[in-house]
Formats: C-alpha cells, sequence, structure tokens
C-alpha cells in the first residue's frame, strides 16, 4: 500500500529510447551515435519514437508534456506506467526502476502507484458510474463498502453527485471525462497520469476541467504528468513544462522560461500566440534602481502575472507599482510602459538570446 | 497422350489397399477403443436422459407456464410471450408434443454442451495467433464436411443412439459459437483495455470485467447461430436415431407422406422462431448501456 501521508512521488526518466519495429534493441546504439529518425526509417524500417528523453519530475508538481501529434509524448507517459516496454533507459519512481519490475510487481506498481486518465475516457461502457469509479479499488480487491465509501467522494468532489447510477452513454463528453478523473482520484494512488485528459472536450468545458483539476491538486498534491498539445493549457496547468518533437525534448523548463526564451524557432513559433500578460511574472520586468517613491503606494506581490498587475494598477490609476516580496519587502518597481511592452513584443528565439546575454 | 485425356490416377490396386488398410485400421481402432470411450460420453447420455424425461414426463400445461415465463424472463416482451405459447399449443394440437419435447432436450442440451466447449476455446483462440491460425482450419471443416461423413465413424464407435446423435449435433453447431466468441473478445475497445492494464487488473480481471462483457453481445449471437445451427442438424441426426421430430420428417421422405413432412417441418421452423427470437431479445437487453441517450 502507498503510504498515504504522503502525497506524490517524484520520477525521474533516464536516457530513455525507443523504437518500434521488428528488432529494436539492434539499432539502439547506432541512434545512440546519432542516427537520425529519417535515416532509421529509410535505412532499416524502423520508427524512432523517443530519443534519449531526461526528465526529472517532482514529487507533488504538475508536469506538462507538450508536443504535436507524432511527438511522442503519448509514448512517453506510457513508459512511466509501462503500457510501452522502453528499448533503454530507465524510469525510476521511489527508488525503483519501472522498466526492470517483473510482471507482478508492475501489477502492483500500477495499483497502488499510478492512476490515469484517457483522451477517450476509455469508460466501461457496461458499468455505471459507480461501477466505473470503484474499478481501481476493485481490482486491489478493497471490500466493496470501502470502494464504494471512496468512489462516491470523489464523484461528488468532481461535480457529478446524483449520476451514480447512469451509464456512460448518458452522459456528455465534459462529464464522462469527469468520471474519468474520479475513477483515477479514487484509486489514491501518488502519480496521476493524464494523457491528453483535456483534449476531446469543447473549448469551455475544457477551461472548466483545467480548473476543477487546479482546485483539486491544491488539495491532492499528487504528482501529476499531462500531456497536451495545446500551448495555453499547458502554460495554465503546468508548473513545469518539457516540449517535445520528433521524439526529443527541445525544452524544458517554467511556462514563463519558455515563453521568454524560446529555444528554437519551432517553440518561438508556439509562444507568438500566447496571451503572455497570463504567463508572466512581474518580476521578469521589474528594476531595482527606480526610486520606490514615485509609486505612490500601490504594491504588487512578488509572482504576480503581468495581467492582474496591470489591473491593479489602473485600478489605483498609478504608472508604477512596488514589487514586494512574501514578506512585504520592496524588490524592485515595475512601470506600465515596461509592462505594456513586455505583454505585447513576440520574442523571437534569436532576440531573446541576445536580450538574455 | 493418353494422360492427357484421362487423369493418371492411383493404381486401383493401390487404392483399394489404402482404403482397406485404413477401414480395418480405424476398425482396430473402434474394437480397442469402443467401450473406453462411451464409457467417456457416459455422463453426456446421463444429462441427455434426465432432459429428455424431465421435458416429456412434466405435464403440458407446466411445460407451456414453464417455456413461457423463461420467453417472459428473458425477452420481457408479451408478444413474443404469446407468440411462444401460441406456437406450442399448435405444436401440441397436432399431435406433436412428446416429440417437440425431445427435439428441445436435445437441442438444450446440444446448446448446453456447445457454449460450455466453445466459449473456453474462443477465449484462447482470442488470446493467441498460433492457436487461431490451429483451430480456424479445423472450423472450416467441421461446417463444411457434409455431415453425413462423419456421421460414420461416430456411429462406428459409439453405435446408434442419442450421444452419437449428440455429437453430430454438437459438431456442426459448434463452429458460430467459438468464431464470435473470437471474435467478440477481438473487436474489443483498445482504449478500454488499456485502461485496465493501467489500473493493473490481471489477465483474469481483465477477461472477467472486460473482455467477456463487452465481447457478450457478440457472444450471445454466436449462441444464437448455434441454436439455429443444432435444429438444423434434427432430421439428420434422427438417421442416426435420434428421437423427435426429425424422425416423422425421415418416415415421410422414405413413405412419400406430403402432409406428415410438412407438419413436422412447420414444428421445427416454430421451434427455432421462438429460439430466435426469445434469445435475440435477451441479446438486446444486454445492451441496453449501449443506447445513447446523450446526443
Amino acid at each position: 500500500m502507498a503510504d498515504r501521508n504522503i502525497q506524490g512521488a517524484g520520477i525521474k526518466i533516464k536516457n530513455l529510447y525507443k523504437i518500434f519495429g521488428q528488432r529494436p534493441s539492434a539499432y539502439v546504439d547506432a541512434v545512440k551515435k546519432g542516427m537520425s529518425k529519417t535515416e532509421l526509417n529509410e535505412q532499416h524500417g524502423h520508427v524512432l519514437g523517443l530519443r534519449d528523453i531526461n526528465i526529472d519530475m517532482p514529487a507533488g508538481c504538475i508536469q506538462v508534456v507538450m508536443g504535436l501529434s507524432g511527438s511522442g509524448k503519448s509514448t512517453l507517459i506510457r513508459h512511466i506506467n509501462r503500457l510501452i516496454d522502453p528499448t533503454a533507459g530507465e524510469v525510476i519512481v521511489d527508488q525503483a526502476d519501472v522498466c526492470k519490475m517483473n510482471q507482478n510487481d508492475l501489477r502492483q506498481f500500477r495499483r497502488h502507484k499510478t492512476a490515469m486518465v484517457f483522451q477517450k475516457f476509455a469508460l466501461l461502457p457496461h458499468r455505471t458510474v459507480l461501477d466505473n469509479t470503484v474499478y481501481g479499488l476493485e481490482i486491489q480487491g478493497l471490500s466493496r463498502e470501502k470502494q464504494e465509501e471512496q468512489a462516491r467522494r470523489w464523484i461528488e468532489r468532481v461535480g457529478l453527485k446524483g449520476f451514480e447510477g447512469h451509464y456512460p452513454n448518458q452522459l456528455s463528453g465534459g462529464m464522462q471525462q469527469r468520471v474519468g478523473l474520479a475513477r483515477a482520484l479514487t484509486n489514491d494512488a501518488p502519480i496521476l497520469l493524464m494523457d491528453e485528459a483535456f483534449s476531446a472536450l469543447d473549448p469551455l468545458i475544457r477551461m472548466d476541467m483545467q480548473t476543477v483539476l487546479l482546485d483539486l491538486q491544491k488539495e491532492i498534491k499528487k504528482t501529476i504528468v499531462f500531456i497536451t498539445h495545446d500551448l495555453d493549457e499547458a502554460l495554465r496547468l503546468g508548473d513545469r513544462i518539457a516540449i517535445l518533437r520528433d521524439g526529443e525534448v527541445v525544452q524544458q523548463g517554467t511556462g514563463q522560461d519558455i515563453v521568454l526564451k524560446p529555444a528554437d524557432e519551432y517553440i518561438s513559433s508556439f509562444v507568438k500566440e500566447v496571451n503572455r500578460g497570463r504567463v508572466i511574472m512581474v518580476d521578469t520586468i521589474a528594476t531595482h534602481s527606480g526610486a520606490p517613491a514615485a509609486t505612490g503606494g500601490v504594491t504588487v506581490r512578488s509572482g504576480t502575472i503581468l495581467e492582474d498587475a496591470a489591473k491593479t494598477m489602473t485600478d489605483a490609476n498609478q504608472q508604477y507599482a512596488t514589487v514586494v516580496d512574501d514578506n512585504g519587502k520592496p524588490t524592485g518597481t515595475i512601470s506600465m510602459n515596461s509592462l505594456i511592452q513586455a505583454m505585447v513584443t513576440p520574442i523571437s528565439h534569436l532576440t531573446s538570446r541576445a536580450a538574455a546575454e | 497422350m493418353d494422360w492427357f485425356y484421362s487423369f493418371p490416377n492411383m493404381n486401383d490396386d493401390t487404392l483399394r489397399n489404402l482404403k482397406k488398410t485404413m477401414d480395418e485400421g480405424f476398425k482396430a481402432f473402434t474394437r480397442q477403443y469402443g467401450d473406453v470411450i462411451e464409457s467417456f460420453f457416459e455422463p453426456l447420455q446421463y444429462f441427455l436422459i434426465q432432459a429428455e424425461r424431465f421435458m416429456t414426463v412434466t405435464p403440458w400445461p407446466i411445460m407451456i407456464v414453464l417455456i413461457g415465463g423463461i420467453a417472459w424472463i428473458a425477452s420481457r416482451n408479451w408478444k413474443i410471450v404469446g407468440g411462444t405459447i401460441l406456437t406450442l399449443l399448435l405444436i401440441g394440437y397436432f399431435d406433436m408434443w412428446s416429440d417437440a419435447m425431445k427435439t428441445i432436450a436435445m437441442i438444450f442440451v446440444g446448446t448446453v454442451v456447445s457454449i460450455v466447449i466453445g466459449i473456453p476455446i474462443g477465449i484462447v483462440m482470442a488470446r493467441s495467433d498460433s492457436f487461431q491460425r490451429m483451430v480456424n482450419p479445423i472450423l472450416d471443416v467441421m461446417q463444411t464436411m457434409p455431415s453425413f461423413v462423419y456421421l460414420i465413424p461416430v456411429v462406428m464407435l459409439l453405435g446408434i443412439g442419442k450421444v452419437p446423435g449428440l455429437i453430430a449435433v454438437v459438431i456442426y453447431a459448434i463452429p458460430p459459437m467459438i468464431r464470435l466468441t473470437n471474435l467478440g473478445i477481438r473487436l474489443v475497445d483498445k482504449d478500454v483495455l488499456e485502461a485496465a492494464d493501467a489500473f493493473g487488473s490481471s489477465s483474469w480481471q481483465r477477461l472477467k470485467n472486460v473482455q467477456i462483457p463487452l465481447a457478450l453481445p457478440t457472444i450471445m449471437a454466436g449462441i444464437n447461430q448455434t441454436i439455429m445451427m443444432a435444429l438444423a442438424m434434427v432430421v439428420i441426426a434422427s438417421m442416426i436415431g435420434v428421437q423427435g421430430l426429425g424422425q416423422p420428417v425421415l418416415r415421410s421422405v422414405n413413405g412419400q407422406f406430403f402432409s406428415l413432412g410438412l407438419f413436422n417441418g412447420l414444428a421445427i421452423v416454430g421451434i427455432a422462431i421462438i429460439f430466435d427470437r426469445v434469445s435475440q431479445a435477451y441479446g438486446k437487453r444486454l445492451q441496453k448501456h449501449q443506447e445513447v441517450v446523450h446526443g
């Protein structure tokens, strides 16, 4: 049984490779020496799924893995509970390498350490909402009473109270995914794997579900691995973001890192479309030389996003504001001018590099 | 150019010897193991005799209530229950009651045996491609080989009677059961299976919680087909001594009794329709959750 006091468990992915084909292990060395995806495909008929993935996911955080279709993000998340076997590399959870577990250990690991939410919901159509939700506990062999107690709590928590007796087909997509979420949470595992969990939902319901997830996370503090192809979603949810392309990690860091310092043209083309005011924090543009007296007493907390800071300043009708840390100690000042500049200037990866140097 | 116009066939003597050796070999096998094999099928015979006794000894009004009740439980449809009772009354009125009951007993036992053997084979087939490759041609042979051909060795081994008839029925009726179980399990949504795996299901839990329930509509279609095929075998099985509606049909073929053949033939059709409608309605009821209520 997982220790219930410690929610979340860190996940370390080390030098992970995945090659699809008849004899994947024969080509690992060639790929490690730098054979490209196209070469591998054209000369040997094997497909490179993942190349040298190294991601350190701290416990209790939301780690987003972002990429377009075919980038290998769904393959990657399936390595964490080993629905897909890696060709080479390690996935370490709680000092244990998932890739080296035998069938029995792996089953125990899946039962107690992970829970998963799927893009296409993957609910059992012949079971009611309640019977779907208890699934994880049922196969662990808990008593029906305990199963239901847990399940009812989470069904209520995701806002489905009163629908316990419905079948999945009687529910809308958004409600079905709430069942998927309740099923995963009922399992009470420290790791929550979400594979494009909200991608099949329409935009308003998707926002709604993101809010549900963020609210829940404040309480459950699990290690959540969230896969998405949507940068806005990634920035909204992710404590940390890793961006995948063609099976390789092209950049990883916080949302702000990625918006301010896109690693290459590929990422900056994404970043251009982002609402920067919601991502960048005041600390980034604060200057430390400005006179505090000029701010007219308006203060914003360190870590506030630009949009909120702008609102505070316009409400107070001020051109300047002081940035203060958690103890109320001033750390710098911002001006409306710099604020607007940071919100509207799209940064290409070249200019941002120049700015950083 | 002789070989061009007449096929260069095997030497007559060789062919005759080959057939003779095979026949004698099988006869020797029959003498040697006939008793062992017969005792192996004894439980089946017991089951068959009990079922038949129950069907024929129970007074007809009770039987009608019983069958009507089963039809109601399975279909929850008054039309089907009404049709069932009417058909049974007509069969009784035309003096075919006891033959019909014997036939129903035979079909019942044949179907149960087919399900008990067929579903596990279907499940193993769905799990193993190599087993599927092995079983498929056997099923093809079972379905296309004229039934008279496999009646010969069965009769040689077990003589004439109920059990060889039952074996003939099962051989003919079991392929759809196996095939549709296999198909149903193979068609189960991969996403749902992956979810079952992700939560740590053992392979038995996966089978019990996901594969069988989701394949059930297809499996039910297999049971329905099996019943229909079993009924189709009733007349042929009567040639080796199986009692029931097939016997009078056989007699009417031999003696050219048109009306006798027609009445009994219609009785078989009537029973077939009862079984078909009831089992299909039951299959549909199992899928109630599939109805999309939310657009």
